[in-house]
């Protein structure tokens, strides 16, 4: 099979400063079919954020990698990942999207289950060996792992995997950086934006950590941003790429709109600019200046490895996204926010974040239509084999519009589909 | 303007239907009151939230409409270069409440958006607040609110719905 036979995935030859990924990785359904068992059934997967389920009772229901899984706060308000599907004979036991329950009831046969997914009664109980509700085999089953970092939760289907916070690595300290924000916590806001793309998965990993095509991709877009920022005299000044390690990558750099948290624009008014310098003073008293000016003043386009995009920018936005083949993929999409924000500052918020992001924005619509172009390119992958990102390698400091970022994404990639490096082809990635 | 009745308010949206589908925007964009909305919320979201407090697809107001208007009109608004082909129907129009200056409608849409060589279909229902203008209306508040769980596969709204 071509996921495992001899061309290789990447050619890298740090010397000559080539970096090439192979088009074939984009089309070919023996990758595609690869990934799911040695990416999406080995890696941490983001599941959702604690916000998301505030009382006992709460559930939602979301499909990760394939899975029908029932995320759910307990009567002891502690959070699970359920498998949705009923011990008993397979079928989904709930059926919303999501809600507040007591118990869920398998409708085929009429088990029901607690929160924490035990057996609480079935029809005809006295058919069963006494001890039946007692079996562990009869409740329904956990995600193999379960683990959260600051309200941010992933599941694993690798029983073996690393601990969470060993697996996110230096990707920790960024989330930390997003998170303190406030003290007060943060919350997803209500209303999920649920799309896709006729692409593949990977070409939106790239995008999202991607600082070089803003400037022609999103023309328009900045276009639009002049009128309210002064002509973008705010807050620009560069910024850096940095490979996080694991497959982890982030962007981290200035940029003229505004932030929530905590960069003002003239087109806020006067209103914004007590509100903004508010949050700004505050994250100075918590932190320091240097600490606060980074919160407030910096962009980042944080991206965990393989398919979480945590975007702090105009707004900040959590996206996570899986292939369903390999020229499509779906994406969910919500915005986060601290729970102590005034009114004002939500409604700028939400209205930053809708002029960028989100299939009805002034950017993402352009950003897919860049992804759906690239996967038509590639269908001369046969005859035009290669992709090039090679931009920036060799700098002591790749830049945030070079593509370093992709690099580390390509280079945990290729590790995980191809463990032992072919060996007859010298310059193939590790 | 004599009494309104259903059919002024059904020319009136097909007409609309039928400026958005020759891509005349700048003329659409004139049907706006100053003070205009023009609202897609999330599907998740129950059809009276409010865009300051929700997260929604789009909550444009006329500032930002009309930036919508002049950017789809570009060559650089890339997922509608070229531009592409639609075809709207409106139907199920009704009065649902009207005062001295303003009534209340709502109907049903459905969308196909072809580009190519893929068509996709939006559909559900639209709630207006149609300001009474001399002989004609003015939309003051336009809400689509999408049948669809998500937008998949359209996955994008880069029209105007």
């Amino acid at each position: 099979m071509s996921a495992d036979n001899a061309e290789p995935a990447l050619l890298v030859d740090p010397a000559q400063r080539i970096f090439k990924v192979a088009r074939r990785n984009f089309v070919d359904r023996e990758i595609f079919e690869a990934e799911k068992e040695r990416l999406f059934d080995r890696c941490w997967l983001y599941l959702g954020h604690s916000s998301e389920l505030p009382k006992p009772g709460d559930f939602i229901t979301r499909s990760v990698a394939g899975r029908n899984i029932l995320f759910a706060r307990d009567s002891k308000q502690r959070l699970r990942a359920l498998l949705n599907t009923c011990p008993h004979r397979g079928a989904q036991v709930c059926r919303e999207r999501k809600g507040n329950a007591k118990s869920f009831q398998c409708f085929y046969h009429g088990w029901t289950f607690s929160a924490d997914g035990k057996l609480r009664g079935q029809p005809g109980e006295d058919s069963y060996p006494e001890d039946f509700k007692a079996r562990s085999t009869s409740n329904m089953q956990p995600v193999p792992r379960y683990e959260s970092y600051r309200d941010f939760n992933f599941i694993s289907f690798d029983p073996d995997i690393v601990p969470l916070e060993q697996y996110l690595g230096n990707a920790k300290e960024y989330l930390d950086v997003i998170c303190d924000q406030t003290e007060a916590g943060m919350s997803i806001v209500a209303g999920s934006q649920e799309y896709s793309i006729r692409a593949n998965w990977k070409l939106l990993t790239e995008n999202s950590i991607d600082g070089y095509h803003a400037v022609t991709t999103h023309a328009s877009y900045f276009d639009i941003l002049m009128n309210t920022t002064d002509n973008m005299s705010a807050g620009t000044g560069g910024g850096f790429g940095y490979d996080l390690g694991g497959g982890h990558a982030v962007l981290e750099y200035g940029a003229p709109w505004g932030r929530p948290v905590a960069q003002w624009i003239p087109g806020w008014g006067e209103a914004g600019k007590t509100e903004i310098a508010r949050q700004y003073d505050n994250l100075v008293a918590l932190y320091g200046k240097e600490r606060a000016d980074r919160i407030a003043l910096k962009n980042r386009n944080l991206f965990i490895f393989p398919n979480l995009v945590v975007n702090d920018i105009m707004a900040l936005t959590v996206r996570t996204y899986f292939p369903m083949a390999p020229d499509y993929m779906v994406i969910n999409a919500w915005a986060l926010a601290p729970n102590d924000e005034t009114a004002w500052a939500r409604k700028y918020r939400l209205n930053n974040f809708l002029e960028f992001l989100g299939p009805g924005g002034f950017a993402t619509p352009d950003d897919a239509e860049a992804l759906e172009h690239c996967q038509r390119g590639f269908k001369n992958s046969k005859e035009a084999l290669w992709n090039d990102i090679s931009k920036g390698m060799g700098k002591d400091k790749p830049s945030h519009n070079d593509e370093l970022q992709m690099r580390a994404f390509w280079t945990q990639w290729n590790r995980l589909m191809f463990p032992t490096p072919v060996p007859s082809i010298k310059d193939v990635a590790a | 303007m004599h009494s309104v009745n259903r059919s002024d308010v059904e020319d009136f949206l097909f007409a609309e239907a039928d400026l958005l589908d020759q891509w005349r925007l700048p003329e659409w964009l004139t049907l706006f009151t100053d003070d205009a909305k023009y609202e897609v919320p999330c599907t998740d979201l129950p059809p009276g939230a409010s865009p300051d407090s929700n997260l929604f697809y789009i909550a444009d107001d006329r500032t930002r409409l009309g930036e919508r208007v002049k950017r789809l009109m570009k060559r650089t608004a890339h997922a509608e270069f070229p531009h592409s082909k639609t075809s709207r129907i409106v139907g199920n129009v009704r009065i649902r409440s009207r005062t001295e200056d303003e009534i209340e409608v709502t109907c049903v849409f459905q969308t196909l958006r072809t580009k190519d060589g893929t068509t996709d279909l939006y559909f559900g229902s639209s709630n207006y607040r149609l300001a009474i203008d001399g002989d004609t209306f003015k939309i003051r508040e336009k809400r689509c609110l999408l049948g669809s769980e998500g937008l998949r596969p359209s996955g994008r709204i880069s029209i105007v719905l």
